[in-house]
């Protein structure tokens, strides 16, 4: 009896050991894989930009999935906040997804504003953030930080654009129009910048309080001044209306009116007549043709049966980011360093085609020049190749 | 600038100016008559602008919309009045302000419920959606001008309303002394509820003919509250014609101030109510 019970004693031994062994051998992978990354999505679901928060949301579960579902073998767990795009809510949800969900990532917003308030909360927590529309300028310039990372755009960004493509036609004047709020002045300003750098002069800067819409004087204005080229930003409603009273006030059969793709992204069904051959510049274009951008088209089409639009794509590529972030620390998102260094070093094939990110964490694309065809913003040329704006008074 | 688009500037502010004297005329009736502050007035600028959106799509006209909005808001003015705003007139004006400021989170929520958080855009009535050539370069959109003519012929009626009728002059009586008009035998209660309605219909129906204009959006009411309480300290409490000067004054400085001084267009009729008021504190005409 005793040998068997030897015996038996000496398997159990063995059994303990090779159990032990596992462990051992399992600790170093469970230390990396604290179970599922947590993602936390602070998003506009309701109010005026809640199909912009879907379709980042869109976006964004669709990389995850391409990606097998997981990240770095990581499974994702989501946790969302609908943000209300009030700025003054913002802290309070960004510190509950923070504190109360400990997420190991936001993604979020669209309102400058909240953002400006997530980036704050971020900062003084330490917590990866990643921006998937808002183009506040401040956010990677005097505001950026090693932890936060946009993948949209900037403001100023299309306004640079516009203003070279227009000095390269040779236009000699321009008037530029917006609300006086930050989006709008940062915008005119770009155009500003390029437009004089390249022999133009911006005779005349309009503003009127956000959010009016009562441009008749201004309108007056500028047909008083006859500029060769009119500049404007805005977006949503204020854009629908804008366009529409430019033609109505006869101004585009003179003077042509360009802007920002949020001039004519989402609106032209509402501007109708009035929007056609609009020339504007975006990170972005119905019809751009590459490989790239068609599988993700196909993709988007057959998971959620609806057309994809810039907002997804920045969604899309906000995922993409942190993919190549926790590929880099095998998912060990302890290994913040290394973490944010890949992810700022991240060269991105976006559907939108190559995104980089420079210095203050910002995209360096392509921007292309669009012409409004029928209801679509055609591709026409790139505006400006691998376009960066200098991180102003950002100390990474 | 030059003499012409000078010439349309001043269009343009007279424009906006007679808009605006729609609205401040119904406050500062409401004001003037009754004694009440009516800090949900802009509520009803915002219920007009609303109502000529969603009856214009029911309706597929904007005209026909407006009539069944005037009969609505009418009857939403009589029935405010009869359920509310009676109970204020021997209240004191903090009060006054405690109930009108709950109706306008009431009307807010409502309309978010009712119509959403969109922006909308209202069509242009097919015979005025052209515009006419003014110079080379810009031409006049037709329905402004309409917009401006219909809002010269109300000045006009409510003030022979006002001044030359039998209803006029109770009104006037009432807002003098009301009990020595009710002692006349004359019923007070009902010119006090016609008065009030007749203020929430200018409010509205400046909102449902402003809407192509203006377009509708959240929050449309705050701002031209504000800017009628502008128009009725400068234009003296409760005077009729003191909210006509002070509506087109009003909408030249905010024309020329957005023109010539664009990175302060939001200041300017601001820095002239100030002005006025050091000068005349009591606002440039006091009663009728």
């Amino acid at each position: 009896m005793k040998p068997i019970g030897s015996l038996r004693r000496i398997g159990a031994m063995t059994a303990a050991a090779m159990a032990a062994g596992a462990l051992l051998l399992a600790s170093p992978a469970l230390s990396q894989q604290q179970g599922k990354l947590k993602v936390g999505l602070m998003l506009p679901y309701t109010g005026t930009y809640a199909a912009l928060g879907n379709a980042i949301t869109n976006g964004f579960k669709l990389a995850i999935e391409e990606n097998g579902g997981k990240v770095a073998g990581r499974e994702i767990e989501y946790f969302v906040v609908d943000d209300e795009s009030d700025p003054a809510k913002a802290p309070e949800n960004a510190n509950k997804l923070i504190k109360r969900d400990n997420v190991d990532v936001m993604v979020g917003t669209v309102h400058s504003g909240v953002a400006l308030a997530m980036a704050k909360v971020a900062r003084d927590n330490n917590t990866l953030l990643i921006i998937p529309n808002a183009g506040a300028d401040d956010i990677t310039g005097p505001l950026c930080a090693a932890n936060v990372f946009r993948t949209s755009f900037s403001n100023s960004q299309m306004g640079i654009a516009m203003g070279k493509v227009m000095a390269d036609q040779k236009k000699k004047t321009a008037v530029t129009i917006t609300w006086k709020y930050a989006a709008g002045e940062e915008s005119t300003g770009g155009f500003k910048e390029t437009f004089e750098a390249g022999g133009g002069k911006v005779v005349k800067e309009l503003f009127l309080p956000f959010p009016q819409v009562e441009f008749q004087p201004l309108l007056t204005e500028i047909a008083a001044l006859k500029p060769d080229v009119v500049y404007a930003f805005f977006a949503g409603g204020g854009a629908v209306k804008f366009v529409k009273d430019y033609a109505a006030a006869g101004l585009n059969k003179t003077i042509p009116l360009v802007g920002p793709g949020f001039l004519t992204d989402g609106t032209l069904e509402a501007q109708g007549d009035a929007a056609q051959g609009m020339l504007t510049t975006l990170h972005y274009a119905d019809g751009l043709n590459n490989p790239k951008n068609n599988a993700f088209r196909a993709a988007y089409m057959k998971a959620y049966k609806s057309e994809p639009d810039v907002y997804a794509v920045q969604g899309y590529d906000a995922a993409q980011l942190l993919i190549v972030g926790m590929n880099a620390v095998k998912g060990d998102t302890g290994k913040r360093a290394e973490l944010v260094a890949a992810m700022g070093a991240a060269k991105i094939d976006s559907p939108r085609g190559s995104l980089a990110l420079n210095k203050g964490h910002n995209p360096i694309h392509d921007i292309y020049l669009r012409k409004v065809e029928g209801k679509e913003n055609k591709y026409v040329s790139v505006a400006v190749k691998n376009l960066t704006d200098p991180p102003r008074g950002c100390k990474l | 600038m030059d003499v012409y688009s000078f010439l349309i500037q001043l269009l343009n502010g007279l424009q906006y100016g007679l808009l605006l004297f729609l609205v401040a005329s119904g406050l500062t009736l409401i004001f003037g008559i009754m004694g009440i502050i009516n800090l949900a007035h802009g509520s009803f600028y915002m219920i007009g602008a609303y109502m000529a959106f969603s009856l214009a799509s029911l309706t597929g006209s904007l005209f026909m919309a407006i009539v069944v909005g005037i009969v609505l808001s009418v009857t939403l003015g009589i029935v405010l009045e009869w359920m509310l705003f009676s109970r204020l007139y021997k209240r004191d004006h903090l009060e006054q302000v405690l109930l009108t400021y709950g109706l306008i989170l009431v009307f807010e929520e409502l309309r978010s419920l009712i119509v959403g958080n969109d922006v909308h855009g209202v069509t242009v009535p097919e015979i005025f959606n052209w515009s006419i050539p003014l110079t080379a370069t810009l031409s006049y959109p037709v329905y402004r001008l309409f917009m401006s003519a219909v809002c010269i012929v109300l000045a006009v009626l409510l003030y022979l309303l006002i001044a030359k009728t039998r209803l006029g002059m109770m009104i006037r009586a009432g807002a003098s002394n009301r009990e020595m008009v009710a002692s006349l035998g004359l019923n007070i209660n009902l010119i006090y509820r016609l008065v009030f309605a007749l203020g929430v219909a200018l409010a509205a129906f400046a909102g449902m003919i402003a809407a192509p204009v203006s377009s509708v959006y959240p929050g449309m009411g705050t701002g031209v509250l504000i800017i009628c309480f502008v128009v009725v300290v400068i234009g003296g409490i409760g005077s009729i014609w003191g909210a006509l000067v002070a509506s087109l004054l009003i909408g030249l400085a905010d024309t020329f101030g957005k023109v010539l001084i664009p990175e302060a267009a939001g200041v300017v009729v601001y820095v002239l109510m100030a002005a006025i008021l050091l000068w005349r504190p009591e606002g440039l005409f006091r009663r009728v």
